[in-house]
This record gives C-alpha cells, structure tokens and sequence, in this order.
C-alpha cells in the first residue's frame, strides 16, 4: 500500500542457544560447528499465514539443532530494491546459509548472490538457480485438490469464491487443481476468481469475501495471507478454507481445514546439509508425500463421507496413482490441455498460464 | 443487480469509508492548528490493538473504542512532546510515530494473535438492523454513526465556536495569536490529542468491526489514505465526508465489479486512485488562489515564541 512499510522490518535475533539451553554434554566445541541461517520474510511473523509458517519451520530446525544453529530473521522486507540491501546486508554479517522467503526476491537474492560465493542462498518460490542459489517450493496445489473435493461436495450453490493476490503461475495452479477437483465431484461447479493485488491487507481481503459471496459463493477459497475472509464466511454463516496454517481459532464454524505449511522439514534438511558440506544448489519441490503439506484436521462439520473423499485425493496424489492434474483436462477455450491416459507435468505447471473449465477469473 | 446486493454494496463502502473518515477528521484539526502529523497510521494500529486487548478482557466493544481512543492519543503525545516543545521536524517525528506504532502495536499484540473477539455489531435492534432493507440505514456499528456526528461537530467547531476560531488563528499565524495571549503550544497540544484519539478510533474500527482480531500492520496503510484524504478535502470538514466516501467507493466498487465479471480498469490503477486524487488537488490548490482551498500557512513549522 506505501513505501513507508520497508521502514517497519525489525530485527529480531533469535540464537539457538538462548532457546535451547542444553546441558553441554558431548557437544563438539567448534566454532565452525554452528552453522548461521538467515530468513528473509516478506510480512509480519504474526499474520498467522505465509510468513508465520515460514518462523514456525525456522523454530523447528531450531529446535532440532539447538546450539548448533544461530539464527536471524528480518520482517516486513518489501520486494525490490529494499530486500536487496537487507539480503546483502544479512550476507555481509557472516551468515552461511540465507532463506529468502518471498518469489519478489528473486532478482535480489541473485544479485547478492553473486557477490557473496561463500554463502549459500535458498529462494523460496522462484525458478531461478545458481551454483549457490537453491530454490524451493512446496506443492500447495496438491492440498488445493484436496480442499476443491470438499468443497466440490459441500457447496450447495456449486460456486466457490477464490480470493487470489497476483496472476502467477503457483496461484494459476492452485485455482485449476482446486477447480478440477471440485469437478470431478460436480461437473457444474464454478470458481469465481477475485485478484486483490496484494497478499495480505485484512480489510481488503474481507471485502472481497463479501463481494464473492454477494455473487453466490457459499465457500471460499484464498491464495492470501490473512485469516479476515474466514472471519466474513463465519460472520455470514459460510465456508471457508485457511491458507498456510490452522486458522480455525478465527472462524470455528467456518473453518473446514487448512493447508499447512511445513517448511520446517526443508529447512532442517538443508541446514544439515550445511552441516555435513554436502549441500548443493538445486530445486525442491516438496509435497504431501515428503510432509511439507499437510491438511489441518478437518472440522466436525465435513461429514464422515466428505473426509473418506479427501482422504482419497489425499492418498491418490501421493501414491501418485491419482495425481491433482490427471487428464481429461479442458481449459476456459474448450482446448484439451490433457486427455484422459494424460497428466500434466512440473515443466507444464510452472507455466501455467491458462485456467481450466469452470473458472471465472 | 438485485436490491439485496446493491445494499450489501453500500454497506461495504459505509465499512471502507469510515475509519478513514474517523482518523481523517482528527488529522483535520491537527492540521488546522499548524501541525502536521505522519503517524496517523502507527496511532491507528496502537488503537486497534488496545481495543482487542480490553475487549479481549472486559467483553465490552465501546470500552475497547474508549480504549483505543486513549492510546491513540497517547501515542500522539510522545508526537506533541517531541514536536512541541523540543521543536523536533514535524515530518520525521511523524514518520518515526508510525514506525514506532507498527513496532510497539506487534509487541503489544503479541499474545492477542489468533484470537478473536467479538464483533462491534450494530445498535439498533435486530428488526431494524437485521431487516432487509432497512438495514442499509440502522445495520451499522455505533462508531459509523458517531463518525457522521464528530463530521458535523467538527464543521460546527471550526467554522462556528469561538475555540475553532482561536485554533484556526494558531494554525494560519502562531506568532500573532500569541502575541494577543493565547497558549499556541498549549492549543497544539490538545489539537493532536484529539487528533490521536480519532485516529485510535480508527483503527479499533479494523480490529473491532472489520475484521474483528487483532493481527500486525491490520489496517495495512489505510493511515496514509487517511492522510491524503485530509488534503483532498481542502482541510473542510464536510469535503472530508464526501472524500472518504469517494474513496471508500473507489476501494469497494473494484472488488464487487470483478466478482460479478466486469473488468473496468486494472486493479493497480484503482488502488493509486486514492494518491492520484490527491496529487491532483495538490495541483488545483497551487493554481487556484481561493482562500478556501488553502493549507494552513503555518502547517508543518515548528513555533517558537518570540519575547
């Protein structure tokens, strides 16, 4: 909304061995042992969604390594010019390893990169490597599929709405695997798209669940951070999914389940890699199947039929028997992107560009 | 477009235009008075959070405005000490207040995140608040209506009471208003008091009524909207009503226009339309030389009493 937010990051300096005040038994004493790591998040650790899945798995490696991991986080960071300077300066300080946490940091996170060929630099959401660049990402679309056999099954007027922040390829995918799932339930549903240009402005976001819901939607959907439009379908006796993490303190009847963000299992991953020096730039792109997505377990009021069906997608993606994006699948133009025997592939997802049958966007 | 969703839009608007009507009429009168304050948005978080934290408490939603409104100002007052009476530059100590607000606003909620309270509802009983209709009158929080209030009392205060007439001399001549004997620091000081209540006013109507929780940066620069809106209405009341209403529209009619599958203009051009608005009537403010649509000539100097 205004520059003046990149004013607002604060510092907090979390070291492991303030949380972790173990008995120093058998602990290699070695400097070199502990190992610096540095996240970079684009909101606030207490927006209860992107950004607060992203500390949650930095206090889950925390936790693992005690005082062999030191850690530092910078909030608020805006992209652009202003994550560069907080990436450079994160890599000036003598971090080892720096995890930036939002895909408008890509051109930073290269850039410092290239200055800096000691340290070790991970970009979540991007598609751009070095040799000390990693990316990663977790197949959010894989949980989308899950929520879109709920809701497929449970709303009665057959249309969702799908609050989404920007037109990139991971919400693309995340509205198509949503909305085919929801049509192998019911061949009629529809998805009705709103694009709010941002991730995360509560009122904003609040008003575009009521906007949805005037137009017919009786649940809602949202590839945005803050739990405000769950709190509009309580308000209105609605459905609704939480984003990145269990948000159903926000809205208990609403609250159907949420896709949780289990960045920890990464993390913990790679900075043991760090440890051992066996880590090498590449890209991850973790799902159910490896535990970084996860549903929040759902609420009483999906019935006992409902659930069986999740679960079936659940189980079906990750046996891969039943992937999200299994053909026949027919895009907005009536173009077949995938025929029956078919499913889409990563190359086809990361370009998505085009949105199946059943979506208004 | 059927009757219910036309007034289901309306109430939407009235839910986006109010708090920046609340905060915006406080930094009116702070202006009027020859000061201008940049941390409307810090006072507006520091107020949303104290009213999660008491209503979280007491359970009463007025209690939680009340205390807001207290915080707001304050908040301001760390403002009006700097600015006052160490002379501090207005634009930086303000910048600094809503750095500080965002800062103290999350370490003050932090153990308010994830939970919710109960929403500030609508006065009126449920048959006329809950009526299909009629609601698009009587179906609003309490706070809506006092910001229609406070427009009137404050157009009444500036142009007709003897006090608005004072505070209005401090904020075109502080020197001369001093030297006929009035208390020009004195004046400021309860001019950003009050600025800093509405403001917390504000900014509980996010946490309260809105989107009833507490979670950092909530208003999500609103604050800054707040601020231009003052100069959009010329520092005039009633302009002020039209503006944040203006506005409000311009921020709700975009969503409801696209969830029902018109695309009007691009979603980043309505978003600027609140700043381009006012650069705009920056612009008309500098050609035209009509008093009425003047800044305060004082606005934004620091005073320093001579003799």
């Amino acid at each position: 909304m205004s520059g003046f937010t990149t004013l607002t990051r604060r510092h907090v300096l979390a070291t492991g061995a303030a949380a972790a005040t173990l008995p120093l038994i058998g602990r290699k004493a070695s400097a070199q042992s502990t190992v610096r790591a540095a996240f970079v998040y684009i909101g606030p650790i207490g927006d209860h969604g992107w950004t607060y899945a992203h500390e949650q798995g930095r206090l889950a490696a925390i936790n693992r390594f005690g005082d062999a991991l030191e850690t530092t986080i910078v909030e608020n960071v805006a992209e652009g010019p202003d994550s560069e300077r907080v990436i450079r300066r994160l890599a000036e300080e003598g971090n080892n390893i720096i995890f930036t946490t939002s895909f408008g940091y890509m051109n930073p996170t290269l850039k410092v990169a290239k200055r800096f060929k000691d340290v070790l630099f991970e970009h979540a959401t991007g598609y751009q490597r070095s040799p000390n660049v990693a990316t990663y990402n977790a197949r959010f679309y894989e949980g989308r599929a899950i929520c879109g056999t709920i809701a497929g099954h449970m709303s009665t007027s057959g249309v969702a709405g799908y609050i989404a922040s920007f037109p990139i390829p991971e919400v693309v995918m995340g509205i198509n695997a949503f909305t085919l799932a929801a049509r192998r339930v019911n061949p009629d549903f529809k998805t009705n798209v709103l694009w709010v240009s941002s991730w995360y402005d509560p009122a904003k976001e609040a008003d575009a669940a009521k906007a949805l819901i005037d137009q017919g939607a009786d649940i809602i959907a949202q590839h945005t951070d803050s739990p405000a439009a769950l709190q509009a379908c309580e308000q209105r006796g609605l459905m609704a999914f939480g984003q990145a993490w269990d948000m159903s303190s926000f809205a208990p009847t609403a609250h159907l389940t949420a896709i949780a963000n289990h960045w920890g299992v990464y993390y913990a991953d790679r900075i043991q890699q760090v440890i051992d020096g066996t880590w090498s730039s590449g890209d991850t792109w973790w799902g159910l199947k490896e535990g970084m997505i996860e549903m929040t377990p759902y609420s009483s009021r999906v019935p006992a039929d409902v659930q069986a069906a999740a679960n079936a997608t659940r189980d079906g993606i990750i046996s891969g028997s039943a992937p999200a994006f299994a053909g026949p699948i027919t895009d907005q133009a009536g173009v077949e992107r995938a025929t029956t025997s078919q499913a889409l592939n990563d190359g086809d997802l990361h370009s998505m560009d085009w949105y199946v049958e059943g979506v208004q966007a | 477009m059927s009757t219910v969703i036309f007034i289901s839009i309306i109430m939407t608007v009235v839910g986006a235009s109010t708090p920046i009507l609340l905060a915006a009429l406080g930094e009116l009168i702070v202006e009027k008075s020859g000061v201008l304050n940049l941390g409307v948005e810090g006072m507006m978080l520091v107020g949303a959070v104290s009213a999660v934290a008491v209503v979280s408490i007491t359970g009463f939603g007025l209690l939680g405005v009340l205390a807001a409104m207290i915080a707001g100002a304050g908040a301001s007052m760390i403002f009006a000490c700097l600015t006052l009476t160490l002379t501090a530059n207005q634009v930086a100590t303000g910048l600094a207040l809503t750095i500080f607000g965002v800062g103290l606003s999350s370490l003050m909620g932090e153990s308010y995140v994830g939970t919710t309270v109960d929403i500030l509802g609508p006065i009126f009983p449920s048959a006329l608040s809950d009526h299909p209709w009629l609601r698009v009158v009587f179906g609003y929080s309490p706070l809506v209506y006092f910001s229609f209030v406070m427009t009137f009392a404050v157009a009444w205060f500036l142009k007709r009471s003897r006090v608005g007439l004072i505070l209005r001399a401090v904020g075109e001549n502080g020197q001369s208003a001093h030297s006929i004997g009035y208390s020009v620091i004195g004046i400021r000081y309860m001019a950003i008091a009050f600025g800093g209540a509405m403001a917390g006013a504000g900014g509980s109507f996010y946490s309260l009524v809105l989107t009833p929780m507490w979670a950092e940066q909530l208003t999500a620069g609103r604050g800054w909207i707040a601020l231009a809106l003052v100069v959009f209405a010329a520092w005039r009341p009633v302009r002020l009503l039209f503006g944040a209403y203006l506005f409000g529209v311009v921020m709700t009619l975009e969503l409801h226009a696209k969830a029902a599958g018109f695309a009007l203009v691009a979603p980043e051009f309505l978003a600027a339309m609140p700043y381009l608005a006012t650069i705009v009537v920056l612009a008309l403010i500098s050609l035209r030389k009509s008093t009425g649509l003047q800044a305060p000539a004082c606005l934004g100097q620091p005073f320093r009493p001579t003799a």
